[in-house]
């Protein structure tokens, strides 16, 4: 096989995962401090889409600035969404939590995503800008502009993020959250409005995916499905509320769903499944993940 | 200082506390003793609030708090090191200490207090980059213990201390306790070492089946006859 289409692929599979690794990093916040699975997650980066889509065709705002006002308004729609829906499982027992979570997530993705059909029609769209075709050659790959500023942008936020983990009190306590909740409690935390921060942030990530995607790609109400799953995945294979592992794992899975194209053409979605059942089977903690017990 | 007025307290169907009260006086150090399951978590968990008592009520400081969230009750003064620890594991031991310091309160005297805790523990200091799950059991306890302290608490409740540790280290524990009680924190402390605990508390409750069924000085419990066949074994004198 020709080396260059296969570097070709693989340099178009990691762009494509860096967004993998954004959406799953939201997903993943949410899982590990509230124990809750959103699978409304790809709607919420749908919604993000479109948010900037409309930024940019009504008010002509560039899309690499909405990132910030996209991921804003999904902040708030998040807060809205927690209050509303999901901080009333807050107080069930774990199991009991995580079937109703996926209840509501699974309700919360068919109303979002039939109301976005209603309101914006069920066309694809994508934010066409001046410097679209923008981009350069090295040794023969084309590096297109708008997917290179959409990796490096994932990256940063991804960075942004591990730091305000790591060195502030209110990321600390959300790590402490996720690692014991009750012992999180007893330091004084307040485990309802970490809860609910952290849901927003995880759909002002999501919403930050999608500003990527409406410019790179194409957004369309029925996205939301395909993008839980990547991000499931992707979750799954850097091991649960490991943040910085599910950014090298989307990377790990555009890479490979990418490259495995030229093998098996349109069944490469299948080779991201194998993936996952794979890694369910043989190494449930995740690649990154510490064995469990 | 706490008032513990008739808590009624169950898991769903399940009643496991009736009807407990008991009192721990400024600067004193009681202690709860009892066999396993027989509601002293329980307790200490309904007076740092991750369990709601259905009837009677809790008293810190004479405010009653039997429905205020875990988080105010920390502000107000009341710590828990819980039963197993309960530490960050995947966070460095500086960091379980920082978020024992979360409240306002504690973030005021960050530093001075960590200075006070490396003084009792200085293996923590050595220690504080390391994950806390990677720790010895003892430098766990250690930690727990510390991490409690950087909420400068009023009322520092202790479950199991001497769980799972040497008798040696244990002693080294309890020392500690006794000093951090001279510094003027009150103690409420849940034991299954019986002997340990009426050694160090100067009154004691037992707590049998979610009653109490006995209160009194320590000095005395030490002699009961009940206390020396049921929790102190043959080896009493």
């Amino acid at each position: 096989m020709n080396l260059q289409v296969f570097a070709q692929s693989l340099i178009f599979g990691i762009f494509v995962g860096g967004l993998y690794g954004l959406a799953a990093v939201g997903l993943s916040l949410v899982f590990g401090v509230m124990k809750m699975l959103n699978v409304a997650h790809g709607e919420l980066l749908m919604l993000g889409g479109y948010a900037t889509f409309w930024l940019f065709s009504l008010y002509h705002i560039d899309p690499f600035l909405s990132l910030l006002p996209s991921a804003f308004v999904l902040f708030l729609i998040g807060m809205g969404l927690y209050k509303g829906l999901f901080s009333l499982l807050a107080k069930l027992h774990e199991e009991m939590k995580i079937k109703n979570s996926l209840l509501i997530g699974f309700g919360l993705s068919l109303v979002l995503h039939n109301l976005a059909i209603r309101l914006w029609t069920a066309d694809e769209r994508s934010v066409s800008v001046f410097y679209s075709g923008w981009g350069f050659s090295l040794f023969g790959l084309r590096f297109p502009f708008i997917r290179l500023a959409g990796l490096v942008l994932a990256t940063i936020v991804i960075l942004a993020l591990q730091q305000f983990l790591t060195k502030t009190y209110f990321g600390k306590a959300i790590r402490a959250t996720t690692e014991n909740w009750e012992s999180a409690a007893l330091m004084g935390i307040n485990i309802e409005k970490t809860s609910m921060i952290s849901f927003a942030l995880g759909a002002a990530l999501a919403a930050m995916a999608g500003t990527i995607v409406s410019v790179g790609y194409a957004i369309h109400p029925a996205m939301g499905l395909e993008w839980t799953l990547k991000a499931l995945i992707v979750v799954v294979l850097a091991g649960l509320g490991n943040i910085g592992g599910a950014f090298v794992a989307g990377v790990l899975l555009g890479a490979v769903e990418s490259v495995s194209t030229l093998f098996v053409g349109p069944y490469m979605e299948v080779v991201g499944l194998v993936i996952f059942l794979l890694v369910l089977e043989l190494r449930p903690q995740g690649l990154f993940g510490k064995s469990i017990g | 200082m706490l008032e513990i007025e008739r808590i009624n307290v169950s898991y769903g169907d399940l009643q496991v506390l009736w009807d407990v009260f008991f009192e721990v006086k400024k600067e004193e150090i009681v202690a709860l003793i009892g066999p396993n399951s027989a509601g002293k978590t329980t307790t200490l968990k309904t007076v740092s609030g991750l369990l709601r008592p259905f009837a009677g009520e809790i008293r810190f400081e004479g405010l009653a708090m039997g429905k205020m969230p875990i988080h105010k009750r920390v502000e107000m003064g009341i710590s828990l090191v819980p039963e197993g620890r309960g530490l960050f594991p995947g966070m460095s031991a500086l960091e379980n200490l920082e978020l024992g310091a979360f409240t306002a309160k504690g973030r005021n005297c960050k530093e001075e207090t960590l200075a006070q805790v490396y003084e009792l523990f200085p293996i923590l200091k050595k220690r504080k980059k390391q994950a806390a799950g990677t720790l010895s059991g003892g430098e766990q306890q250690m930690l727990a213990i510390g991490r409690g302290l950087m909420s400068k608490p009023k009322l520092l409740l202790f479950d199991e201390p001497s769980w799972g540790l040497s008798p040696l280290l244990s002693k080294v524990i309890y020392e500690v306790i006794g000093q951090i009680n001279h510094s003027g924190v009150t103690i409420l402390l849940v034991e299954q070492n019986v002997r340990m605990a009426l050694q160090l508390a100067k009154r004691a409750y037992v707590i049998e089946n979610g009653r109490i069924v006995k209160q009194g000085d320590s000095r005395n419990m030490l002699n009961d006859q009940h206390i020396k066949e049921v929790y102190l074994g043959t080896e009493s004198v």
